[in-house]
C-alpha cells in the first residue's frame, strides 16, 4: 500500500502544481513508511519538504497555505503523534469553512498511518478515527486495499474540504498491484466486497481483511456472510450499507478501535434505525476493548480477529428463523 | 553565552583543556562515571543484539551519548527525579532502575516495567517533549511541599521544536521551578538534521528567551558535563530556578534498528565522530592520570559483562504475560463495561484451552 500511496502522490503532484507535501522525515528519507519516497528528488524541495518537528505547526502551516491557494498533503508520523495537532485540526481545519460562511475552504489532506497489528510499542497503534469522525467539517477516509488507497488518496487531494486519510499501517507492505487507470472511487461510496445471503459484516480500513477472513471461514461451515467495506467513514454511505443489511437481516460491525462511543456504535445505530423491520437479530459490534492499546505481547488478545467475529455471528439468533 | 563554543574540560585524546572558570571533578567521581559508561555501552550493544534475536521489538540506541546518559543520572541526589525519553534507557539504568525492568517496554511485556515513584524515574516518554511539562509539575509540587527536589528532564534536539518544549521552559522559568533541562543534541531527529529544526545560534541560546541560563557543553566530555550539570542541579536546589543545558553530541547508530541512516547521512560524517567517542576520551584521561590501570580496566569490563549476561538471561526467558492485565489498570475501579470485557476474554481463552 505504501507504493500505491506513493504513486497517488506522484500523480497528484504531476497533475496539479498546487499540491505540496510536508511533514516529519518526508523529504530525503521518504517517510518512515516510505510513502513519500523520491518526491523531493522528483519535485524539488519546494513541493516536498521536512518541517521542524511539531505537529501543531504542521497542521497550522497547512491551514495557512491552503488559505493562500495551495493544496497541502501532510503526514503525521503515527496516529498518536497527531494528537499535538488536535487543536489545529478540530478548532481550525474543521471549522474554517463554517466560520467564514464558506468563503475560506481548506483542501488539506492529513495522512495518518493508523491502527495496530504491527507489534508496535505504545503510541504507535492507536485507532483514532472516532475523534475525527466526531468533528463536524472533517471528511474521514480509510482505505482497505491498495487500489482504494490509490484512488481515495487522489480523490482526497481533489476534495474541496479537509480530509483525514487513515492508512492501515499493517497493510503498508502488501504488494497487491494497482491499476491506476481505473476510475477513482468517489469519496462517500461504500463497496460490497463480498455479497452474502445470511448476514452482513460491516468494516473499514484494517478490519476489512479481518471480515473477509471471517466470511471465508464461515463459508467453509456453510454460512454465507457478506462484507461491506465503508471506505469513507464521513460521509457515510447509508444506501449501500442499509441495502445489504435489509437483504440479509443480520449485521455485525467490525472495527479495531475501542467500542464505546465509537464509529462502530454510529454504524450500529444507523443500521438499527434504517433496517428495523428487516432485522432478525440485534445489530452487534466486534471492536477493540475499552482499554488503551496494549503492548506487543498482548496485542493478539485485544485485536478483534475472525474468531471473535464468528463467535458473535453465532449469536445472531439463528434458531428464530 | 555560547559564542565561544561548548564548555570542554577534556580534549578528544583525554588531555586536560585549560579552563579559567571550571575545575575538573575529582578523579574518583570520573572513574565512577567511567564504570557506568562502560556498562551503558555494553547495554546498548546487548539491546542491539536482542533486537536481532527478536527479543526486543525495537531499540533506540544511545551509543555515543553514554556520557550524557550516565552523568545526567549521576548528577541527581537520591530524592531527585529523572524524566527520560525512549532513547534514555541507559540513563534510567544508571539511575538505579534494573535494566531488565527498563527494557520491559521494548520487550513488549508492558508499557513501563518499573515503578516510577519508587525510583523517581518517570516512564520513558515516546511522544516528543510531552514529558517536559510533567517534569515542571513534579518540580513545582516539590517546592509547594517544601521538598528539596530537583528534576532532570531529558529530550533530543528535534523535540525542542515541539510546543510542549516551549511551554515547559516558560512555565519552569516563570515558576522558578527546580528543573534542569538537558537537550542531547545528537544532530538528527530521525533523518532531519538540526539545521532544519532551528537556526538559533545554538539550542542553549534559547534560554535567553525564557529568562534562564543556557549552557552549551561538550556532550562527549563526561568531566565537562559533570561540572555543568552539577552546577545546574545546585542552582535549582538553591531556589535559583531552571537551567537549559545543551549537550553537543552525536548519535553514532541509526535512529533505531528499523531506520536506514545511509539514506540521509554520509559514513564520513559518522567516521568523524568516532574518535570523539565519550568512552575513548574518558578512558584515555583516566589512564593518563594513573587512576585506571590494566587491572581496574579489566575488572570494569568484567562487571559490565556480568551485568549484560544477567540481563540477557532474564530477557531470554519467556516471561509470561497475563491477558487479564489488559483490563487491570484502566480504572481504579473497573467500569462494568471493562469488567464484562475482561470476562469475555477469559471465556474465550478458556474455550481455546478446552479445544487444545
Ligand atoms: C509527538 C511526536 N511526534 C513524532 C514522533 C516520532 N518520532 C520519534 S523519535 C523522533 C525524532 C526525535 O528526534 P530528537 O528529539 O532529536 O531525539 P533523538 O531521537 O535524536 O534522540 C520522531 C520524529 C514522536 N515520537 N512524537
Amino acid at each position: 500500500m505504501a507504493g500505491a500511496l506513493n504513486t497517488a502522490l506522484r500523480d497528484a503532484m504531476t497533475a496539479d502544481d498546487s499540491v505540496v507535501v510536508f511533514g516529519e522525515d518526508v523529504g530525503p528519507l521518504g517517510g518512515v513508511f516510505r510513502v513519500t519516497d523520491g518526491l523531493t528528488a522528483t519535485f524539488g524541495e519546494q513541493r516536498c519538504f521536512d518541517t521542524p518537528l511539531a505537529e501543531a505547526g504542521i497542521a497550522g502551516l497547512a491551514i495557512g497555505m491552503a488559505m493562500n491557494g495551495l493544496r497541502p498533503v501532510v503526514e503525521m508520523q503515527f496516529d498518536a503523534f497527531a494528537y499535538p495537532a488536535f487543536e489545529q485540526i478540530t478548532s481550525h481545519l474543521a471549522k474554517m469553512a463554517n466560520r467564514t460562511r464558506g468563503r475560506v475552504r481548506l483542501p488539506v489532506v492529513v495522512r495518518v498511518p493508523y491502527a495496530g497489528g504491527i507489534g508496535g510499542v505504545e503510541h504507535h497503534c492507536d485507532s483514532s478515527e472516532a475523534y475525527y469522525a466526531h468533528t463536524p467539517g472533517l471528511t474521514v477516509v480509510a482505505p482497505s486495499s491498495n487500489a482504494d488507497a490509490y484512488g481515495l488518496l487522489r480523490a482526497a487531494i481533489e476534495h474541496p474540504d479537509p480530509v483525514i486519510f487513515l492508512e492501515p499501517k499493517k497493510h503498508y507492505f502488501s504488494a497487491e498491484q494497482v491499476d491506476t487507470t481505473r476510475e477513482v472511487p468517489p469519496i462517500g461510496r461504500a463497496v460490497v466486497r463480498r455479497p452474502g445471503a445470511d448476514a452482513t459484516l460491516i468494516a473499514y480500513g484494517p478490519s476489512v481483511p479481518v471480515a473477509l477472513g471471517a466470511a471465508e471461514m464461515a463459508a467453509a461451515e456453510g454460512r454465507d456472510l457478506g462484507v461491506v467495506d465503508l471506505r469513507s467513514i464521513v460521509p457515510f454511505d447509508d444506501a449501500t450499507v442499509l441495502a445489504e443489511v435489509r437483504r440479509t437481516g443480520r449485521a455485525v460491525v467490525v472495527a479495531e478501535a475501542p467500542g464505546f462511543a465509537s464509529v462502530a456504535s454510529e454504524i450500529a445505530a444507523r443500521v438499527a434505525e434504517g433496517c428495523f423491520h428487516h432485522l432478525e437479530a440485534p445489530v452487534r459490534r466486534v471492536t477493540g476493548f475499552d482499554v488503551p492499546y496494549p503492548p506487543p505481547k498482548l496485542e493478539r488478545h485485544y485485536l478483534p480477529g475472525a474468531e471473535r467475529v464468528l463467535d458473535t455471528v453465532d449469536e445472531l439468533q439463528w434458531d428464530h428463523r | 553565552m555560547t559564542r565561544d563554543g561548548p564548555i570542554r574540560l577534556l580534549a578528544a585524546d583525554g588531555a586536560v583543556v585549560e579552563d579559567q572558570r571550571h575545575s575538573l571533578p575529582p578523579a574518583e567521581s570520573l572513574l565512577a562515571h567511567y564504570r557506568t559508561m562502560v556498562l551503558g555501552r555494553r547495554l546498548n550493544e546487548l539491546a542491539g543484539a536482542l533486537v536481532r534475536q527478536g527479543r526486543l521489538a525495537v531499540y533506540p540506541s544511545s551509543r555515543g551519548q553514554e556520557a550524557c546518559q550516565v552523568v545526567a543520572a549521576g548528577a541527581l541526589r537520591p530524592g531527585d527525579w529523572l524524566f527520560p525519553t525512549y532513547r534514555d534507557s541507559v540513563a534510567a539504568a544508571a539511575r538505579g532502575v534494573d535494566a531488565v525492568e527498563v527494557l520491559t517496554l521494548l520487550a513488549g511485556d508492558w508499557h513501563c516495567g518499573y515503578d516510577p515513584l519508587r525510583h523517581r524515574v518517570a516512564p520513558q516518554a515516546t511522544p516528543l517533549a510531552t514529558q517536559l511539562p510533567h517534569a515542571v509539575g513534579v518540580a513545582h509540587a516539590a517546592r509547594l511541599k517544601g521538598e528539596d527536589t530537583v528534576v532532570m528532564a531529558l529530550c533530543g534536539d528535534g523535540a525542542t521544536s515541539e510546543g510542549d518544549f516551549h511551554e515547559a521552559l516558560n512555565f519552569a522559568a516563570v515558576l522558578r521551578a527546580p528543573v534542569v533541562f538537558l537537550v542531547q543534541n545528537n544532530k538528527y531527529a530521525i533523518s532531519v538534521p538540526l539545521a532544519r529544526q532551528s537556526v538559533a545560534p545554538s539550542l542553549a541560546d534559547k534560554g535567553v528567551g525564557y529568562g534562564m541560563p543556557g549552557v552549551l557543553v561538550d556532550g562527549n566530555d563526561a568531566a565537562a558535563l559533570s561540572v555543568v550539570l552539577q552546577e545546574a542541579v545546585e542552582r535549582a536546589a538553591a531556589g535559583a530556578g531552571p537551567t537549559l543545558v545543551e549537550a553537543d553530541t552525536y548519535r553514532l547508530e541509526a535512529h533505531t534498528n528499523a531506520d536506514d541512516a545511509a539514506r540521509y547521512r554520509a559514513d564520513a560524517e559518522v567516521s568523524e565522530w568516532q574518535p570523539r567517542d565519550p568512552l575513548i576520551r574518558l578512558r584515555a584521561h583516566l589512564r593518563a592520570e594513573g587512576v585506571l590501570d590494566d587491572r581496574a580496566d579489566a575488572e570494569i569490563a568484567e562487571a559490565a559483562e556480568a551485568e549484560a549476561e544477567r540481563v540477557r538471561t532474564a530477557l531470554a526467558a519467556d516471561s509470561p504475560v497475563d491477558p487479564a492485565e489488559l483490563f487491570a489498570h484502566v480504572h481504579a475501579r473497573p467500569t462494568p463495561d471493562v469488567a464484562a470485557q475482561a470476562a469475555l476474554l477469559q471465556a474465550e481463552l478458556a474455550a481455546q484451552e478446552e479445544i487444545r
